[in-house]
C-alpha cells in the first residue's frame, strides 16, 4: 500500500465526498421539460429490456416487438401522432436507472418493479402499473401437486442474486415450509435442471414461468401453482420533477384501459370517432372537450394511440397471451372483470 | 569416349514399406509398444465415436428448416420432437441475419454486410507485406470512412441509421478493430514513456498502466456506462457505443504497453549505444533502430493480446450493446426458439474461431518471415 501523507488523504477524502454528493445531485436536477426536448428531437427515446420474451425483444428481422415496445409506441403516438417515432435503447438491469437519470432515455419501459426506494431515493417516478407480476411456482403435472403449501421438503430451482431467492426464503419461513434450494445462475441451465428432474419445482416471476412453460415440448405437462408469493407491479419509470411528462405517460396507459372498457379497438376506432355517441368515448377520442390540450398534446392523442397499438386487451393478447400468460382471473384483468386494471375517468 | 564397361550403379532399394511412409510413421509414433498401442486404440475409438456422434447430431438427424404455422410463425415442434438427438439448424436459417446484423434495419442490412466485407478486405490488405508503406495509412482512413458512411448513411441517398441500431458481427469488428488500431499507437507511446528519464512522464505512464491493469475490463465498461453519464452536464450525452469503444481502447492500450515494453527491454544495451554513437535523435533512434527490432520480438504476445481483446469485446453485453455473442443469445429468447442454444453458440463460436485462427496463423507466418535471422 502507498503511504499517503495527511494532506493527500484529506484531498482524497474531499474528492470522494464530492463524487458521492454529486450523484444524488445529478439525479435530482432542476425540472426539465422532457416533452419539449422530445419534440425538438423528433423522437421518443425509450429504454427497454435487452431481450425478454413477450415484453421486449427484437424479432428475426431486428424489429423490436413486445408488450413494453407497444407502450413505447403508444407514448410516441400520443406525442407525435406517429407510433414509429421511437428509438429503442436496450438497457441492462444495472444500467437502466443511470440511463434514465442521465437523460440518455426519456422513459423506461423495462419491466421495472415499482418500489418505495426506487420511487424516492433514485429520483424516479412511476406513473402507472401496466403489468402486475408476482413470483410463483411451476411443477410437473405428474407430481400431483396442486398448491404451493404441499411443497414441504421439496427441492426448488431458483436463480441467485435477484429478489427471487430472497422472496422464496421469506415465504418458506413465514409458511413453515422446509425446502432444499438448487441455485443456478443461467436461465437455460436452471430450466434444464428443472426439466431433467433435479428439482421438484421452479420458481421465478409468473410471466417468466409462463414463457418457460409455453416453450416446453408439451406445456400441459407442467402446472403453474395458484400461489403468488410476491408483489411485482411493473410499470414505466420517468425522471422525477417533470410532472407533465409523467402525466402523459400515465394517461397514455389509461387511454389504453378506457378504450378496452368502452370496446374501442384499433379496427373500429375511426368508426367510433364518427358514430359513437357516448360522451366519454367522444372525449377520449378528442371529438369533444380539450383533454389532450390539458396534457399539452393533440386532442386526438388517444385516437392516435388506439389506432397504432389497439387497446390494453389487444396489446396483451398480441404479446403476452402467446407466451402463455392468462389474463382472465389475474390482476391484469380490467376491474370490470375482477382485476386491478382501473383507469380514472376521462373528463 | 570408349564404350568400355561404364559402371551403372544399381538403384538403391526402397526400404521396407513398413518402415517409411504413413505406415512407418504410424508404427513408430502410435504403435511402438503395447502401452502406446493400447492408448492409441482407445483414443481412436473415442475420436471415431465422438465424430460419428457429432455427425449424427449435426448432419444426419438434423433439421434444416421448419414450416410456418397458420399464424405465419415458424413451427418448431418438429425440432422439439428430436429431443436433442439432432441439431435444429433451422434456428440459424431463421436468425442468421439477426445474429450477424442485430437490430440494423432489415432492408438496409446489405450495408452492414458490405461493411463487414470492407473490414475483411482491410485486414487482408494490411496483412500483405507489399502494402506496408505509408499509403497503408491512407487505405485505412479511406476504408474506415467508407465503413462509417455505410453504417451511418445519411448521405449518397442512404437512409440514416442511428448507432443504437447497429449490432451483431459489425459491432464486434468495429470494437475490436478501432480498439486495437487506436490502442496500439497509444501503447507504444506509453511503453516508451514508461522507460523515459523524465520523471513526470514516467510517473504518468506507470500510473495509467497500473490503474487500468488493476481493475477488470467489465468494471471499466460498467463505469463507462453507469457512472460516467452522471458526471456529464445536463443534456449532454456521449453515445453508449463510443463510451464502450473508448473504454476498450484505454484498457487494451495498457495491456499492449506492457507487451511492447517487454520487447524494448529485451534489446541489448549496445543497440541503444550504437544509435547514440551515430548521433541519431531520440525519435530517429526509436523509429529506425529500437522499435523495428523490439516489435518483431513481441509478435507472439502481441497477437495473443489481440486475440484476447477480440473475444473480450463480447463483454459489452453487460451494457446492453448487441455484439455478435449478445445477438446470438437474444436470438434464442423468442419462445419458439428457446432451447436451441447449442446450435447458435456453435455458429457464433465458429465465427469467432475463423477470425482468431486467421490472426494466429498469420502471426506465425509473419514471425517466421521477420525473425529469420534468429531462427534456431
Amino acid at each position: 500500500m502507498l503511504g499517503f501523507g495527511p494532506m493527500v488523504r484529506r484531498a482524497l477524502g474531499a474528492a470522494l465526498l464530492l463524487a458521492t454528493t454529486a450523484l444524488p445531485a445529478a439525479a435530482q436536477q432542476a425540472p426539465v421539460d422532457t416533452l419539449a426536448a422530445i419534440r425538438a428531437r423528433g423522437t421518443l427515446v425509450c429504454g427497454v429490456n435487452t431481450g425478454l420474451a413477450g415484453f421486449a425483444q427484437p424479432d428475426s428481422q431486428g424489429v423490436w416487438r413486445g408488450f413494453d415496445i407497444d407502450y413505447c409506441r403508444s407514448v410516441a403516438a400520443a406525442i407525435f401522432g406517429d407510433a414509429s417515432k421511437v428509438r429503442y435503447v436496450p438497457t441492462t438491469a444495472q444500467s437502466r436507472f443511470t440511463a434514465l437519470q442521465s437523460g440518455e432515455v426519456d422513459v423506461l419501459f423495462r419491466n421495472t418493479t415499482w418500489t418505495l426506494s426506487r420511487d424516492t431515493s433514485l429520483g424516479l417516478d412511476f406513473p402507472a402499473v401496466n403489468f402486475y407480476d408476482g413470483q410463483g411456482f411451476m411443477v410437473k403435472k405428474s407430481l400431483g401437486v396442486t398448491s404451493a403449501t404441499q411443497l414441504n421438503g421439496a427441492t426448488i430451482c431458483v436463480q441467485p442474486g435477484t429478489t427471487t431467492e430472497q422472496n422464496l426464503t421469506d415465504w418458506a419461513r413465514a409458511s413453515n415450509i422446509r425446502f432444499t434450494p438448487v441455485v443456478i445462475e443461467r436461465l437455460e441451465e436452471v430450466v434444464a435442471a428443472y426439466v431433467a428432474g433435479r428439482c421438484d419445482a421452479y420458481t421465478t416471476d409468473a410471466s417468466g414461468l409462463a414463457a418457460t412453460r409455453s416453450a416446453q415440448p408439451t406445456p400441459a405437462d407442467h402446472v403453474i401453482l395458484p400461489e403468488v408469493i410476491s408483489k411485482e407491479p411493473l410499470g414505466p419509470a420517468v425522471r422525477q420533477g417533470d410532472a407533465r411528462f409523467a402525466d402523459i405517460v400515465r394517461w397514455s396507459h389509461f387511454a389504453l384501459l378506457v378504450a378496452e372498457e368502452m370496446g374501442i379497438t384499433a379496427a373500429n376506432a375511426d368508426a367510433a370517432l364518427a358514430s359513437d355517441a357516448r360522451p366519454e368515448a367522444q372525449r377520449l377520442l378528442g371529438k369533444s372537450g380539450d383533454l389532450g390540450k390539458m396534457l399539452g398534446l393533440d386532442n386526438a392523442f388517444a385516437l392516435h394511440i388506439i389506432k397504432a397499438v389497439g387497446n390494453y386487451g389487444e396489446v396483451f393478447a398480441r404479446h403476452l397471451a402467446p407466451i402463455g400468460l392468462q389474463r382472465a382471473r389475474s390482476p391484469n384483468a380490467l376491474y370490470l372483470h375482477g382485476g386491478l386494471q382501473y383507469a380514472p375517468p376521462f373528463r | 569416349m570408349s564404350d568400355a564397361a561404364t559402371h551403372t550403379p544399381t538403384p538403391a532399394r526402397t526400404p521396407p514399406i513398413t518402415l517409411v511412409g504413413p505406415i512407418g510413421w504410424v508404427r513408430t509414433n502410435l504403435f511402438s509398444g503395447w502401452v502406446s498401442s493400447l492408448v492409441s486404440l482407445l483414443l481412436l475409438f473415442l475420436v471415431v465415436k465422438w465424430v460419428l456422434g457429432f455427425l449424427d447430431w449435426g448432419v444426419f438427424n438434423a433439421i434444416w428448416s421448419v414450416p410456418n404455422d397458420a399464424a405465419g410463425r415458424p413451427d418448431t415442434s418438429s425440432c422439439r420432437a428430436l429431443a436433442g438427438t439432432g441439431a435444429c439448424w433451422a434456428v440459424i436459417g431463421e436468425k442468421h441475419r439477426f445474429i450477424l446484423f442485430g437490430t440494423y434495419p432489415y432492408e438496409e442490412q446489405w450495408r452492414a454486410l458490405l461493411a463487414i466485407l470492407v473490414f475483411i478486405a482491410l485486414f487482408i490488405v494490411s496483412a500483405m507485406r507489399r502494402f506496408w508503406r505509408k499509403e497503408l495509412a491512407l487505405i485505412w482512413i479511406g476504408a474506415l470512412t467508407l465503413i462509417g458512411v455505410l453504417m451511418w448513411g445519411g448521405l449518397l441517398g442512404l437512409a440514416y441509421v442511428p448507432q443504437e441500431r447497429w449490432g451483431g458481427l459489425v459491432i464486434t469488428l468495429i470494437l475490436a478493430t478501432f480498439g486495437l488500431a487506436f490502442a496500439f499507437p497509444l501503447s507504444i507511446l506509453v511503453a516508451l514513456g514508461r522507460r523515459s528519464k523524465l520523471p513526470a512522464i514516467k510517473a504518468l505512464c506507470v500510473l495509467y498502466v497500473e490503474l487500468v491493469r488493476g481493475v477488470p475490463l467489465i468494471s471499466v465498461l460498467f463505469m463507462a456506462s453507469v457512472m460516467f453519464p452522471l458526471f456529464l452536464p445536463e443534456g449532454m450525452n456521449i453515445d453508449k457505443l463510443l463510451r464502450a469503444q473508448i473504454a476498450i481502447i484505454l484498457f487494451a492500450g495498457a495491456y499492449l504497453a506492457e507487451v511492447v515494453r517487454g520487447g524494448l527491454q529485451t534489446l541489448p544495451r549496445g543497440q541503444y549505444e550504437a544509435a547514440d554513437a551515430l548521433g541519431l535523435s531520440y525519435w530517429k533512434k526509436t523509429g529506425f533502430i529500437i522499435l523495428p527490432q523490439a516489435l518483431r520480438l513481441v509478435i507472439p504476445p502481441l497477437v495473443n493480446t489481440f486475440i484476447g481483446f477480440f473475444k473480450d469485446t463480447s463483454l459489452v453485453l453487460i451494457i446492453g450493446i448487441f455484439d455478435l455473442l449478445t445477438a446470438g443469445k437474444t436470438a434464442i429468447i423468442e419462445p419458439a426458439w428457446q432451447g436451441f442454444g447449442i446450435e447458435v453458440y456453435l455458429t457464433v463460436g465458429f465465427i469467432y474461431f475463423c477470425f482468431c485462427f486467421a490472426m494466429s496463423s498469420y502471426s506465425q507466418r509473419l514471425e517466421a518471415e521477420l525473425n529469420q535471422s534468429r531462427g534456431r
